[in-house]
């Protein structure tokens, strides 16, 4: 009896656990959430770092700072921690807080699992990172991987970088079947499938996407274990083995992968363009059929990475053609947005400055990407710096103004005080300036010649390459501002009261600020 | 006159601010030399203006509302949404724009596929980190290494015009013939690019893949590997001299001579210091990428060659490592590389030097007979 007792005593006992075990053996979604962004925002500042150090070799032809072999480790780990250590997270993280919170559940469906996903991150970014202190240097074949450079030609440490990638891809599957978990079967009484907020139905998306693809990833980075240290030939023509397997395998996960980092946020904007608006999303339906849209055209675009690799012709025109159709749904998302703001009556606060800058900046991305998708172009761009602009254009305004514009809009709720308004506004012009210096520049370097991956360059890339190093310092050291942002926004700060956004919508909004740690006991009904 | 002041003023300031005397500010693809990459600018201009009409309507709008629609202008919110007509336009004219986009681009991509009927066949192969040019039907072939000196590299000396764009051996071809280009690669994936002929293809090894382009105007044109194949991608520019077809006859001609040239040195009796000699060259061009100039290499990946068994005392070993190379790793098999006399030299040399002082010596005779009971 006094077992059942106990359980009963703990299930009213409102507050956290108090020191180091609240968070080690916490299962609840908030304590959870925090714990993701936090992580996320750590990964940001140490692969930021690294992508600082590449900027200041290119600072200048000539090799100045460091050499080739780690620069090459410097792209590498950059690329690798930014995907997998700062956005997937942070992604995870926003999901975590604000899933329950919109659907009207008291927690994730899978609490136990959901602690266990968020530990084994840091476990596996533990094991990445201390590559960079082994003999023979961290991994140095980009974040792309490519055998035979990974696995004939890699350095000793990548049997750790493989263990590091499959322990991630248990984390992520893990929180992808948690929030298709909660999901599905957590919501509010009244709340159809068609009455979900945009941010639950693209991260649901997201989460099929991920199920779907992250065993993938691990098929393709046991194959190279496979090769390293068991003597099989997948990637090794030697022995009768196929390199372009690896690419095929890898960008079946690999594109899929670039949505997974955009979807959730265009899940966000679409909840912060309305209520800064003060008018309803244009196309609610249009915006869902659109996400599921470019989900599934996801898996038939793969081989536009590989446009130069020598496929057949016919594949070469499928391939094109699939991937210009991805741009139609893309396009809608972003007139919708457009016709939101049209007609509305706007005011300008951090989180909408950032979805504005996301919709403007996102959309150069996508125009780029629609430009590479022309097979016969993309010869010229393919490996250049034009792709670096590409997906620098789409994942740093995209996916990282996306997590900023969610984190402004969220963290009255989450900390019960109003941040900075004014810091706020410095942190969103200082980065988008600093970013479109960075990175605008690097499409003419593309178009001028310049191959990327490379440590050193001719002297015509010389003065846009100075440019850019000088925007991108300028992102780097901006982005201070917002921890120091969000450290003064938790310890003070004016009070938020349970709605601060006047035009937003939602559950999230009817419970006080800050949200208290436990929510939802009693579902509540959606009309 | 004007172009000797350019050099002139270039060469100063080259010397004084190294970065940006050359430095321009080129914004554009270029459109090339030949048809192809003709083309292929125009695809780029007509699709890249699309884009530019595309955003000028869309963030006309935008800034339109971000202008006019601002709640501190008194704008009063609208309440309309889903609009079936608007909805169904959105999506059907992009739509109708990628169709005609997608026409002239698969022309264009069909053209570039086609291989057949080339006049010149050069098989490309890729070296960790050199380029190999094999003449098919000429019997004939050189590699083709990166030329600017370490110093420049290093900022120990002002860097020149085409600083890591030049080579010791470009590739020629002759002007007006349609070339064909066979690529494979020897260890990891390269990609072979020359942007003023719109040709990129990746060397990969275990595949050859085809590629070909029709050069009209003599001149030298100059690329860069573009698949990131280890520590020194940046460091394997793609030089090719188009040049008239007689000029472009006398160089076989003389390329062919002095191949057999170069078979008839394995017969001669060399001198230790002729093989030191020649051994330094060649192992400055082939094997100082890795194991360093000074032979100490960079361990684990590449080892020292300094005061090592194999080098020192295990004659066979050494000449079976650098003739077959060591599979699995780094170390390629330079036996088709390197000729038989490049080969005795070599191995000479890492012998000799470096306090190594064996005093032994291979001769390409040994060599070449090594080679022929394998
Ligand atoms: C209109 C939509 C898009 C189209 C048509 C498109 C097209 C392409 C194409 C054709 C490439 C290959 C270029 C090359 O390597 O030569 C590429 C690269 C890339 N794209 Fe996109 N893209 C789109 C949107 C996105 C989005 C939304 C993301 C991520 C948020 C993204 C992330 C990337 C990344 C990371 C790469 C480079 C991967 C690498 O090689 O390292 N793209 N895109
Ligand atoms: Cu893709």
């Amino acid at each position: 009896m006094s077992a059942v007792a106990d359980t009963h005593a703990q299930d009213h006992h409102h507050g956290p656990a108090k020191g180091i075990s609240r968070w080690l053996l916490t299962t609840n979604h908030k304590d959870i959430g925090s714990m993701y962004l936090i992580f996320s925002f750590t990964m940001f500042l140490l692969g930021g770092a690294m992508a600082m150090v590449i900027r200041a070799e290119l600072f200048q032809p000539g090799l100045q700072i460091v050499q080739p072999e780690f620069f090459n480790q410097m792209t590498t780990m950059h690329g690798l921690i930014m995907v997998f250590g700062a956005v997937m997270p942070a992604f995870v993280g926003l999901a975590n807080w604000m899933l329950p919170l919109m659907i009207g559940a008291p927690d994730m469906a899978l609490p136990r699992m959901n602690n266990w996903s968020f530990w084994l991150l840091p476990c596996a970014f533990l094991i990445l990172v201390s590559t960079l202190f082994m003999e023979g240097g961290a991994p140095n074949f980009g974040w792309t991987f490519y055998a035979p450079l990974s696995t004939t030609y890699g350095p000793p440490s990548t049997t750790f970088f493989i263990f590091a990638v499959h322990i991630m891809g248990v984390s992520s599957i893990m929180g992808a079947i948690n929030v298709i978990a909660t999901i599905l079967n957590m919501r509010a009484p009244g709340m159809t499938l068609m009455k979900m907020p945009l941010f639950v139905w693209t991260w649901l998306i997201t989460a099929f996407l991920l199920i779907a693809v992250m065993p993938v990833l691990a098929g393709v980075v046991t194959m190279m274990l496979m090769d390293i240290n068991f003597g099989t030939s997948f990637f090794d023509a030697s022995g009768g083995g196929d390199p372009v397997l690896f690419q095929h395998v890898f960008w079946f996960f690999g594109h899929p992968e670039v949505y997974i980092m955009i979807l959730p946020a265009f899940g966000a904007v679409s909840h912060i363009i309305p209520a800064f608006s003060r008018k309803p999303l244009f196309g609610y339906a249009s915006m869902v059929y659109a996400v599921g849209a470019i989900a599934l055209l996801s898996f038939v675009v793969w081989a536009h990475h590989m446009f130069t690799v020598g496929i057949p012709i016919v594949g070469q025109l499928f391939f094109m053609y699939a991937t210009m159709l991805i741009a139609v749904p893309t396009g809608v998302k972003v007139f919708n947005w457009v016709a939101t703001m049209f007609r509305g009556s706007l005011t300008f606060e951090a989180p909408m400055l950032f979805s504005v800058a996301f919709v403007i900046l996102f959309t150069i991305g996508g125009f780029s990407g629609l430009m590479l998708a022309i097979a016969p172009a993309d010869f010229q761009y393919h490996d250049t710096y034009f792709v670096v602009a590409h997906f620098h254009y789409v994942l740093v305004p995209g996916a990282i103004f996306g997590i900023f514009a969610s984190a402004y809009f969220w963290l009255p709720k989450w900390t019960g005080h109003m941040y900075d308004e004014t810091l706020a506004k410095t942190h969103f012009w200082l980065s988008f300036v600093g970013m479109n210096l960075a990175f605008f520049p690097m499409h003419f370097l593309g178009l001028a010649g310049m191959p990327r991956r490379i440590p050193d360059y001719a002297l015509q890339f010389a003065d846009f390459n100075m440019v850019s190093s000088v925007g991108a310092f300028m992102f780097g050291a901006t982005q201070l501002l917002f921890l120091f942002i969000v450290v003064k926004c938790i310890r003070g700060g004016k009070e938020a009261p349970a709605k601060p956004w006047d035009g937003a919508e939602g559950l999230e909004w009817t419970v006080p600020s800050p949200a208290p740690y436990h929510t939802f006991a009693t579902p509540p009904v959606v009309k | 006159m004007r172009v000797h002041a350019q050099r002139a003023g270039a060469l100063l300031g080259g010397l004084m601010f190294p970065a940006w005397s050359m430095a321009d500010w080129t914004l554009n693809m270029t459109p090339g030399v030949t048809g192809t990459s003709n083309d292929i600018f125009s695809l780029h201009m007509t699709i890249l203006w699309i884009c530019v009409v595309i955003g000028v309507v869309v963030f006309g709008v935008m800034f339109w509302s971000i202008f006019a629609h601002r709640k501190s202008q008194g704008a009063k919110p609208a309440n309309f949404h889903e609009n079936t007509l608007v909805e169904i336009l959105w999506t059907i004219i992009p739509f109708a724009i990628l169709v005609v986009m997608a026409i002239p681009a698969t022309a264009t991509l069909v053209d570039m596929y086609d291989t057949s009927e080339s006049e010149v066949d050069i098989k490309v192969t890729g070296y960790q980190w050199k380029w190999q040019y094999e003449y098919i039907n000429e019997d004939f072939g050189y590699f083709s290494n990166l030329s600017t000196p370490r110093d420049q590299i290093e900022n120990r000396q002002a860097k020149g015009e085409n600083y890591l764009l030049e080579v010791d051996n470009p590739l020629v071809i002759p002007v007006g013939k349609k070339v064909r280009f066979l690529l494979t690669a020897n260890d990891v994936i390269h990609s072979w690019w020359v942007p003023d002929f719109g040709v990129k293809k990746d060397a990969i090894p275990g595949f050859i893949n085809e590629t070909w382009t029709r050069v009209d105007k003599p001149g030298i044109y100059r690329g860069q590997c573009t698949e990131l194949c280890g520590k020194d991608h940046g460091f394997m520019p793609v030089v090719v001299e188009a040049v008239p077809e007689e000029e472009y006859n006398a160089w076989v001609a003389e390329k062919k001579e002095a191949a057999e040239r170069e078979r008839q040195l394995t017969q001669k009796d060399w001198t230790m210091a002729e093989l030191m000699e020649r051994g330094e060259k060649a192992y400055q061009t082939a094997c100082a990428a890795c194991h360093q100039p000074n032979g100490q290499g960079a361990p684990p990946a590449f080892p020292s060659l300094v005061g090592t068994q194999v080098v020192t005392e295990d004659m066979a070993a050494h000449i079976d490592i650098v003739v077959n190379g060591v599979s699995g790793s780094a170390m390629q098999a330079f036996g088709n590389q390197l000729s038989e006399v490049d080969l005795a030299a070599v191995i000479t040399y890492e012998r000799n030097a470096w306090g190594n002082n064996t005093g032994e010596m291979v001769t390409p005779k040994e060599i070449f007979d090594y080679k022929n009971q394998q």
